[in-house]
């Protein structure tokens, strides 16, 4: 198969694919790197310093955007994988679902939409409810768009699913619960931990809606970070994004993990 | 908790909550986008329920002293590039996403697990900072410039921020993921024995690809244009920190509507023409795909 008269194998890809790659990651590597330059200048090397990362840990402002995005991504991911979950179990499993594709998108439909379009609407929606609490607006919206994408993860581990151990479990006189608790959720379990990952990371992740929704005090920390851009590039910018980059890195890596080991 | 054909009533109660949800923060507040649309201005911001077509006209015309109507294309050159940037990014990410794509499809299977865990692990990283990046290496004595300063090929240049290729830089490396990875999926499916059949009937190498391969991959590549197309529509980030505040797309003008410059009726008529164009897009989509499943089943 790899031989190299392989009449599949193009000339050429391999080495596009490694410029590729390069140029995926050469971005990335340039704010890290200038996250560690001792001068306040960003491009004007002055010598490695972790200073800006001490600047940035004791910084109040970004904490508490922390905190808030925090909170709302917790809020968001267990009320959107409940959520999706539930739904999946019906438009994977129940039969005689009426409507089901049509349910479906219905479900999926913050995807299908521009974001900016579901950023609207939640604002106009929040004025004329004239509800004014920033946390709880933000709560709202951020589960709101997390769904399909905790949903979607959940779904494909359920069509992948062996139906024989569920119909077995209820053949040993398991109740429709016991054999759901038991057998069901248990094989499903890695589904829904990755739909909630990917939920969280869409929620802390989320520029557009929360910058519109921005009032009542509740500043998320892409919002804060956009803010400190505006001010121009620097050094403790670098430092945030790489600690940003780290977590970003570390969740995708467990999420990753936990879809392969099937 | 358990749907049961015994009790249908489950199959209602599971569904609930993510239909009420979609119902009550987007289907309805979408049904009040299109009424502020046509709504008048409030006089700090917001909008009252009075009916008026001046938002779509606003789009198209200047209304002046004496309330004639005068052409002025200002959001229309929005709506274009737009429409262009998008359509331009969709064609720059398929064209580099394919070798990628196939490449990746060809390794052994751990190295194919680790090139596809490459490919996605920029997605999880903050879109912000991704974007951000870009403004280090193309702005004002930004990478760019000192490299090319420091190899002594230039000695002043323009900013490279600010403006159509910034954009298109920025949104070409924010979506490429989303093009890559359908791809994959559809080059993996590819029943090697057909490219075989091809060569043993003596195609050669790009006859096999254009006949043989591009065809057969074409579901995953329309499902990449969707992903990267749709996204690139309402692009917000990358308009506002790379195009600079005066090469804008619809995104960035919405929120300018519904943010700065407070005329929310305007900003309701643009989301309206946004979300024509997507829909438009989908459906247009839909019917190619269907059509070459269509094609698949007859071959």
């Amino acid at each position: 198969m790899s031989t190299d008269n392989d009449v599949r194998r193009y000339p050429g890809f391999g080495l596009f694919s490694a410029i590729f790659f390069a140029y995926l990651y050469l971005p990335i590597a340039v704010v890290v790197f200038y996250s560690f330059n001792a001068n306040r200048i960003v491009s004007n090397w002055g010598g490695f310093s972790l200073h800006w990362y001490a600047t940035a840990l004791s910084n109040a402002n970004l904490m508490t955007a922390v905190k808030t995005s925090l909170l709302v991504a917790a809020v968001a991911t267990v009320a959107s994988t409940l959520v999706a979950l539930m739904a999946a179990l019906v438009l994977v499993r129940g039969r005689n679902v009426r409507f089901r594709r049509i349910s479906e998108a219905v479900v999926n439909l913050p995807l299908l939409l521009p974001e900016i379009v579901v950023a609207v609407a939640v604002l106009i929606l929040f004025s004329e409810v004239g509800l004014a609490n920033g946390m709880v607006k933000l709560m709202i919206a951020h589960t709101t768009f997390c769904i399909p994408f905790a949903f979607l993860p959940i779904r494909a581990r359920l069509q992948g699913m062996d139906l024989d151990l569920e119909e077995a479990a209820r053949d040993l006189y398991a109740t429709g619960w016991v054999a759901f608790r038991r057998v069901t959720l248990p094989l499903i379990l890695p589904g829904v931990f990755a739909g909630a990952m990917l939920a969280f990371v869409i929620s802390m992740d989320d520029f557009i809606t929360s910058n519109l929704l921005n009032s009542g005090g509740a500043t998320t920390l892409p919002v804060y970070i956009f803010s400190l851009i505006k001010q121009g590039v620097s050094p403790q910018l670098n430092a945030i994004s790489t600690l940003i980059m780290v977590v970003s890195v570390v969740l995708a890596t467990v999420a990753f993990l936990l879809q392969r080991r099937q | 908790m358990k749907p049961s054909s015994k009790n249908p009533n489950w199959n209602l109660l599971g569904l609930l909550p993510a239909h009420l949800i979609m119902l009550l923060t987007l289907i309805i507040p979408i049904g009040i986008i299109i009424v502020v649309s046509f709504s008048t201005r409030g006089p700090y911001g917001g909008f009252e329920y009075v009916f008026t077509t001046a938002p779509y006209k606003q789009l198209l015309f200047n209304e002046g002293w004496t309330g004639e109507l005068e052409f002025n294309p200002q959001y229309l050159i929005v709506v274009a590039r737009t429409l262009l940037l998008s359509a331009v990014t969709t064609s720059i990410c398929l064209l580099l996403s394919f070798p990628v794509a196939y490449f990746i499809a060809l390794q052994r299977p751990t190295i194919k697990v680790l090139l596809i865990y490459l490919v996605t692990l920029p997605f999880w990283v903050s879109m912000i900072v991704r974007v951000y990046s870009w403004i280090i290496i193309l702005g004002k004595d930004g990478v760019i410039e000192k490299t090319l300063r420091g190899l002594g090929l230039v000695d002043q240049m323009d900013s490279l921020l600010f403006g159509n290729t910034a954009m298109l830089l920025g949104l070409v490396y924010s979506y490429i993921p989303l093009m890559i990875l359908p791809i994959f999926a559809s080059i993996e499916k590819l029943d090697p024995a057909l490219i075989e059949a091809s060569h043993d009937l003596y195609g050669n190498r790009l006859t096999t690809l254009r006949r043989v391969i591009l065809p057969l991959t074409r579901p995953g590549m329309i499902a990449g244009a969707i992903l990267v197309f749709v996204p690139s529509l309402g692009a917000v980030l990358e308009p506002t920190l790379l195009g600079g505040g005066k090469t804008m797309m619809m995104g960035n003008l919405i929120q300018l509507q519904f943010g700065g410059a407070r005329n929310w009726p305007l900003g309701a008529a643009i989301a309206i023409v946004l979300m024509a164009a997507v829909m438009v897009f989908l459906i247009f989509q839909g019917l190619r795909s269907m059509r070459s499943e269509g094609l698949e089943r007859a071959a």
